[in-house]
């Protein structure tokens, strides 16, 4: 018979099958996420919630037999029946107690609680803002200190003993302190003569030795003030990240409030996908009808007016504000804008002119977001035609319908995959 | 110098060599058994975690099961829902018994007299487990599975390798050859024999043959023909992995290598579901008997023989049906007093036993009966043999009638006269896997028209398969196979056509 001790040997077998159940488990998770923030309201997006994954991706399927069908079981502790009696069936199941667990098996599914973090996470995973990198530091902001080397001055709570030890050190070292060492063996010698009857002359000049190193080593402090080091600390400057975001809106009378919901719902996942990237993030809002003015968010959504509708005033009105507050080498500036694709016809040269020679020069991105009424016929408006004509990388457009279109759109412009991003509907 | 092999609960390897020795003593000098040689391995709590999640083997494949199963038992565990065995014990040679460091000098001699022994010899020498594995054999076969299943990973990638194994695994219960009987199954001789098969008939084509005029219209099969196709393809196939294994035709030869690993797997552990019962009772008898033999000659003190009693009591404790830790049969406490009361009729048999029981009834050996029962039986057919009277009397059994037409459940019958037989008849059938297991075959495949597979259940008192679940086996067979799969369920007496389901494969999920 042999004994092995396994004790020792590495722990972790099952390291790579948990990394692999996790890897799956995620997957299944985000997918969850994904079709509960379906049902969702946009303005829940980040909150907290349990998602129910099903049981589905993680289960080990197998052929099985059902309930149905005649069973015949068999139990021990009989105390009362007699053959022929006749018992009520107990909720839960055939056969009573738990004969059947073992054999039918449950179709779970598991309920995960996510925190809003978590939520968010999983929501915009894969997605990415274009052109991230361009323009990158921007405003800087002070972020706590950063161990900057040392100092020969500082609070005492910051002295670094291991190198003031270490400076202490090599001066003696060069000066040529005696050790303590040193100062002892020559006392020890004194006495070892004194005791071996050394005469005078030899005393006299051990005694001289003795003195010396004691003088010396006096003379020479053990830690000087020129030694002392202090930890030093500096403010880390980092960079951040800053962007802005236009949420552009047509208010004249031939957008309906339907058409407005669907606008509020594609700025407000932008809203939430620019905050995850950046950390800050301001809003300016800008409505137009045949003039555009920068407004309060309240008032963007739910004053009205009435005019005509000119797309080129906006894009004045949008570039006027980047000039006065945002100027575009510090500030990465996205612009959304909704619209129901109605423009005067005369005013849609000056837009491709103004979109494809300034706007989107200076822009990270443009988002033409058209929105429909639902059950009209979905003939290119003349606005969308106009963009349609320009080839620029950072201008999507798409055309909604409908409240559930607004995330798989969002996705659609965001996703990692340029081709996808690209392509035009 | 005291003869006792351990004081308190203490112990060292030296101890544990004692304890061996005087265990072997026993069970190999009075009770005969006959063991592979034995393999003690100490391991941690975490460790024994470990080995729970892969079926206790030490060397298995990577998948992602496996860490779900280690996920819920760790969770349980430290919530303290769950205690850890003392022991595993593999089926293989030499015989490796994990067992625990934490464990007292007692529970090291439990454990080792349990498993080492009492496992080990019913390993050996039962005949489902002398059919169904090659012990010696099987720690090199995980091992090559293993670094198989790594490469395949490095070269297909992780997912790909992933579904195949997903699929496999659901079909795991399904691809075993349940008649024992011997086959050919070395793959890689497979492949060279097809592959030598393909170039003769390359070198013999010739295209004159092609023109020859065929009979216009829908080719049709005579009755003589399908019966040649079918013996061809080996149908009808119980297995069905070893079917798709060896048939599908979209599957790539390290795909059909990755499905015969997982169907081998499987078949190695069939025998264990087989022989629950008798393998913990066997070998719950045996360290009860073991334990007795080393207290009487004066190798443990009584504390210890105590600690033993109270261990083992704990183990064959079977609540009655009304309890609320009922959870069905015990298989050690079931097993271990069927053990004990084969001893008795063999020692002292009543009038009742003489009738039950004539073959051992009084032959005074109960140890080479015991043997003889160990090495010739499983579950369903030693509890239909073995049961006494006695032990349905004393256990109270009874059995029910559910029949699902009616609204209430009916005492069919109870431990008395009229019931024994019946009770004794419906006992084993529930440890009949081919009973409570579906029964699902390849009976055909379409092989004029769209290449379609039918698989069928036979369908035994009304009992149908779970729909959720099968849908999505049937699925992975779709995708396996490759082209679209039918599952009849007929009644296996009237052959009535009870439920019928489709799949069709999704696009390319194993395309080569």
């Amino acid at each position: 018979m042999h004994i092995i001790d396994r004790r020792l040997n590495p722990g972790g077998k099952n390291l790579p099958n948990r990394q692999r159940f996790l890897r799956r488990a995620r997957r299944i998770v985000r997918e969850a996420v994904r079709q509960a923030s379906a049902s969702r309201s946009i303005r829940d997006i980040d909150e907290a919630g349990v998602v129910v994954i099903p049981g589905n991706g993680i289960d080990e399927p197998s052929f099985h037999l059902g309930q149905e069908g005649l069973h015949n079981p068999v139990f021990p502790g009989n105390k009362e029946f007699v053959e022929g009696d006749r018992l009520p069936r107990p909720q839960g199941g055939a056969g009573g107690g738990g004969s059947q667990a073992g054999q039918g098996k449950s179709e779970d599914s598991y309920q995960i609680a996510l925190s809003a973090e978590e939520f968010l996470e999983f929501f915009l995973e894969d997605l990415e803002l274009p052109d991230l990198e361009r323009r990158r530091v921007t405003s800087v902001e002070s972020e706590g200190l950063r161990r900057a080397g040392y100092a020969s001055t500082g609070s005492p709570s910051n002295l670094a003993l291991g190198r003031t030890m270490r400076n202490s050190l090599s001066r003696r070292i060069a000066l040529r302190r005696p050790r303590p060492a040193d100062v002892a063996e020559a006392e020890q010698a004194i006495t070892e003569a004194q005791a071996a009857g050394a005469d005078d002359d030899e005393m006299a000049e051990l005694r001289q030795l003795r003195d010396q190193l004691q003088r010396r080593s006096k003379a020479i402090a053990w830690i000087d003030p020129i030694d002392i080091r202090y930890r030093r600390f500096e403010p880390q400057p980092k960079p951040m990240a800053q962007a802005v975001m236009f949420c552009l809106m047509d208010v004249s009378a031939s957008m309906t409030e339907h058409m407005k919901d669907l606008a509020k719902r594609f700025y407000m996942l932008l809203y939430v996908f620019l905050k995850k990237r950046y950390k800050k993030v301001e809003l300016v809002f800008i409505r137009h009808t045949d003039e555009a003015r920068e407004v309060d968010e309240q008032t963007f959504f739910h004053g009205t007016e009435s005019g005509g509708t000119k797309v080129s005033s906006v894009l004045h009105e949008m570039l006027r504000v980047v000039g006065e507050r945002y100027p575009a080498d510090q500030w990465n500036i996205y612009a959304a804008q909704a619209s129901d694709g109605d423009n005067d016809p005369r005013d849609n040269l000056e837009v491709t002119g103004l979109l494809s020679g300034v706007v989107l020069e200076k822009c990270q991105y443009y988002a033409y977001l058209e929105v429909n009424e639902p059950g009209h016929g979905s003939t290119p408006s003349s606005l969308w035609r106009a963009y349609e004509g320009i080839d620029e990388p950072n201008l999507s457009q798409r055309s909604v319908t409908h409240r559930e279109d607004i995330y798989p759109i969002f996705r659609e412009l965001f996703s990692r995959n340029e081709d996808v991003r690209r392509r035009t509907v | 110098m005291s003869a006792l092999l351990y004081r308190g609960a203490e112990w060292s390897y030296d101890t544990v060599q004692r304890i061996h020795d005087a265990v072997s003593d026993i069970a190999l000098g009075e009770l005969g058994l006959d063991v592979y040689p034995n393999q003690i391995e100490v391991i941690t709590a975490e460790q024994m975690l470990d080995a729970y999640a892969a079926t206790g083997m030490p060397i298995f494949y990577h998948h992602w099961s496996f860490g779900k199963h280690y996920t819920q038992h760790e969770m349980m565990y430290r919530k303290g829902l769950m205690g850890l065995a003392y022991e595993i014990v593999i089926n293989s040679s030499p015989c490796i018994s994990y067992i625990m460091e934490g464990n007292s000098a007692t529970m090291q001699t439990l454990v080792i007299a349990h498993a080492a022994f009492g496992h080990n010899h019913f390993f050996k020498n039962n005949q489902t487990f002398r059919d169904f594995t090659d012990a010696a054999s099987i720690l090199d076969y995980l091992k090559f599975a293993k670094s198989f299943i790594a490469q395949c990973e490095e070269r297909y990638g992780e997912s790909a390798v992933e579904r195949l194994v997903d699929a496999a695994h659901a079909l795991q219960p399904h691809g075993v050859h349940r008649s024992g009987k011997r086959r050919s199954t070395d793959l890689r001789d497979e492949e060279a024999r097809q592959k030598e098969r393909r170039d003769y008939e390359a070198q013999m084509y010739n295209e004159l043959w092609s023109t020859l005029p065929t009979t216009p219209g829908k080719a049709t099969l005579t009755d003589l023909q399908r019966n040649a196709l079918n013996q061809r393809l080996g149908l009808p196939e119980e297995n069905v992995l070893f079917f798709l294994e060896r048939n599908a035709p979209r599957l790539a030869s390290w795909q059909r290598e990755v499905i015969r690993i997982v169907r081998l797997v499987g078949q190695y552990l069939y025998p264990q579901r087989m022989t629950k019962v008798m393998n913990e009772g066997t070998a719950t008898y045996v360290h009860y008997k073991i334990l007795h033999r080393l207290h009487e000659k004066g190798l443990i003190d009584d504390g210890a023989f105590f600690e033993f009693l109270t261990s083992h009591t704990n183990v064959v404790a079977q609540p009655g049906f009304d309890h609320p830790a009922y959870q069905g049969f015990n298989p050690y406490a079931l097993g271990f007093s069927m053990m004990q009361d084969i001893e008795r009729i063999c020692l002292k048999p009543t009038a009742e036993d003489r009738i039950w029981a004539p073959d051992i009834a009084g032959c005074g050996d109960a140890m080479g009966a015991l043997r003889d029962i160990w090495a010739n039986y499983r579950d369903d057919s030693f509890i239909a043999q073995y049961l006494s009277p006695r032990l349905m009397r004393d256990m109270r059994m009874f059995a029910i009638e559910d029949n699902p037409k009616r609204s209430d459940l009916l005492v069919k019958s109870i431990h008395d006269e009229r019931g024994y037989r019946e009770i004794r008849r419906a006992l084993a059938k529930r440890y009949d896997i081919s009973y409570t297991d579906a029964i699902i075959e390849v009976a055909a495949v379409d092989l004029l028209g769209d290449r379609r597979l039918i698989l069928e259940h036979r369908v035994v008192d009304g009992r149908l398969l779970a729909t959720g679940e099968s849908r999505k086996v049937l699925q992975y067979v779709a995708d396996l196979w490759g082209y679209e799969v039918e599952l009849k369920e007929l009644d296996a007496m009237s052959g009535k056509m009870l439920a019928d389901h489709h799949a069709r494969p999704s696009p390319a999920t194993y395309a080569a």
